[in-house]
């Protein structure tokens, strides 16, 4: 059972996430003894790939593709998918390829499983583990079709190293021009900024903060441990903050390693969305915040007093560290 | 403008999640069911459609009887009728074949999903049913405007948006951004009286096959007690955040 990664890029530099995905095929394939093949589109220095366990490179290089295109680029995976006659297909679970990946799963008629947060439990059957309920439980999920794509949940595995020689192929696959019947009239992106998708630490702050003139101090926490910074919804509804900070479970996804959380609840819905988070901080006056419960560390106290100190230790810290 | 607009009948989102039969099937005990938030934001969207532009609303869910009542909602809501396919949908893409027929047999020209159901959280059917009918699809949608044969469609991407040009019929999986929360719907009086006039079709499935199948349930692992850190001593915390969780 030979394994396609769709090694994710963005202007010609690999995502964190492909990484952390090579990394996870490199163990199902030590498993199942095969080989792990990326294919990937636009890059023209594939060498990284060589750190994580890659053994093949499907190169893609075409100026159509220069914009992503979710049927476009599910059908280079499908082709890419044939030649290499994948039975696994794996993909991170960004944006772009939680878009993918049900037309990849579609025209190669295989099952698809999104949200997965672990190693297969057994490849035959084909058991996985996945987030379900918003993160409150897990659903042990079998895949019974012979080709199966999996969507693998972002930091629920993390970077192993593992150097390889990958073989390097361009490949052409044939694209269909009703591929390209969706155009891309704009896009806009916050630039300079650490976003909530590709952070490793999130810092974020509720209604608890009584304003937005007080977000100041929130930033530069946050610019301190190089993080992003989000928010609450009633925060985000009051316009204190932008809608696109918005976390929990009708706002955005966070998986970092460490999510700092000021000033808010805890409420149900908040931390659906940040459950799968690695290490929780709570700062927070009232003892009784329900966000004690699922906190890893806890500072009971005013953040007015609190968060200001506390980006200066984090200063003194890098400072020493560096 | 003919829109499909798919239901989703999930737990409303304070419930707590149990597990019965050894952790075999979800425990519906004391549960509440809703329209799935993703698609609270579509039905809304397609209502603003029918009052600004004139459209027919069509709402469709696969699933038991039980779901008649979120359906019935969703027409008290605005939708002009209601399909139930009558299967229990246990799989992504035996829900997406589902609506699939329903859709080639409908001749709609917005079909609006919602990009994720806050149960199994699959975020599967909307691309499915695209790449079944091999239609336009946008997933992610945060807002769609129609004009004539013409769509455009903003959709969001990991750290901003990006807008979208497109012809009918199209497929969308929708979220919070197609409308402003304070403008989702609640039923009125009158809604859910003339709700019961409305048409609720029902249909038996076609055969489809389930590519993949839950066999079990499970909690996460009840967590360790929180770690107190002094509000005088966030040294520790620094420390503990570098020596012991690794974080920094
Ligand atoms: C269908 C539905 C979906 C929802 N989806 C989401 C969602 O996606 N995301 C989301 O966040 N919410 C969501 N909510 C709302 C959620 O239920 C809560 O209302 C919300 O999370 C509360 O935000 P908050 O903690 O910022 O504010 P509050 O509940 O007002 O809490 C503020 C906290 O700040 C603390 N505080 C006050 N002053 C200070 C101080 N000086 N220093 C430190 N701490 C202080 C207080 O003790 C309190 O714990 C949803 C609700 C519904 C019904």
């Amino acid at each position: 059972m030979s394994i396609l990664i769709y090694a994710e890029s963005a202007e010609g530099k690999f995502k964190k996430v492909a990484f952390e995905l090579a990394s996870y095929a490199k163990k199902v394939a030590q498993t199942l003894g095969t080989t792990v093949t990326a294919v990937t589109v636009n890059v023209a220095d594939t060498s990284a790939l060589a750190q994580y366990g890659v053994d093949k490179v499907l190169k893609v290089s075409n100026d159509k593709l220069a914009k992503f295109n979710a049927r476009a680029y599910a059908d280079v995976i499908k082709h890419a998918a044939e030649k290499e006659s994948a039975k696994l297909i794996l993909v991170s679970s960004t944006t772009d390829s939680l878009y993918l990946a049900p037309l990849v799963a579609v025209s190669l008629n295989a099952g698809y499983a999104s949200n997965v947060v672990a190693l297969p439990e057994s490849t035959a059957p084909f058991l996985v583990k996945r987030n379900a309920f918003s993160n409150k439980a897990f659903t042990i999920t079998e895949i019974s079709t012979d080709v199966k794509v999996l969507a693998i949940a972002k930091n629920s595995f993390g970077i192993i190293e593992s150097a390889s020689s990958p073989a390097e192929e361009d490949f052409t696959p044939t694209l269909n021009d009703a591929d390209f019947d969706i155009k891309v009239e704009n896009v806009e992106k916050v630039t300079g900024k650490v976003t909530i998708a590709d952070a490793e630490i999130v810092v974020s702050a509720g209604r608890g903060l009584k304003g937005p003139e007080n977000w100041g101090m929130i930033e530069d926490l946050a610019a301190a441990l190089g993080a992003a910074t989000a928010c609450s919804k009633p925060v985000s509804d009051l316009g204190w903050r932008p809608h696109s900070e918005h976390v929990g479970q009708t706002g955005k996804p966070v998986a970092a390693n460490l999510y700092i959380a000021v000033g808010i609840s805890g409420a149900i819905q908040h931390i659906a969305g940040i459950n799968s988070s690695k290490v929780k901080v709570v700062i927070n006056t009232d003892p009784e915040a329900p966000f004690f419960k699922v906190a890893d560390y806890g500072v009971v106290g005013d953040a007015f007093d609190i968060v200001p100190k506390l980006t200066e230790k984090i200063k003194e810290f890098k400072a020493q560290n560096s | 403008m003919k829109i499909l607009v798919c239901i989703s009948h999930v737990p409303d989102t304070t419930s707590k999640i149990n597990f019965a039969n050894g952790d075999s099937e979800f425990d519906t005990n004391g549960v509440q069911f809703v329209i799935n938030p993703n698609d609270e934001f579509g039905l809304t969207r397609a209502i603003w459609f029918k009052e600004k532009q004139g459209a027919n609303v069509t709402v469709v869910n696969v699933g038991g009887p039980e779901t008649e009542a979120t359906l019935r909602k969703a027409l008290a809501i605005g939708a002009d009728e209601a399909i139930r396919i009558n299967a229990v949908p246990t799989d992504g893409f035996f829900v997406a074949t589902q609506l699939a027929e329903v859709i080639k047999n409908g001749g709609y020209d917005l079909v609006i999903a919602g990009k994720e159901s806050l149960d199994y959280n699959g975020g599967m059917v909307p691309g499915m049913i695209a790449a079944l009918i091999g239609g336009n699809f946008v997933n992610s949608c945060i807002n769609v405007e129609v004009d004539g044969n013409n769509a455009k469609v903003t959709r969001e991407i990991d750290g901003g948006k990006e807008t979208l040009s497109t012809t009918l019929p199209l497929i969308i999986g929708g979220q919070k951004g197609l409308v402003e929360e304070k403008d989702l719907r609640i039923p009125n009086m009158r809604g859910i009286m003339t709700a019961r006039t409305k048409a609720l079709t029902l249909l038996e499935p076609v055969a489809a096959t389930h590519n993949t199948k839950t066999v079990k349930f499970e909690k996460p692992a009840p967590k360790s007690a929180v770690k107190l850190i002094s509000a005088d001593n966030l040294d520790e915390l620094v420390n503990l955040l570098h020596t012991e969780a690794k974080v920094i």
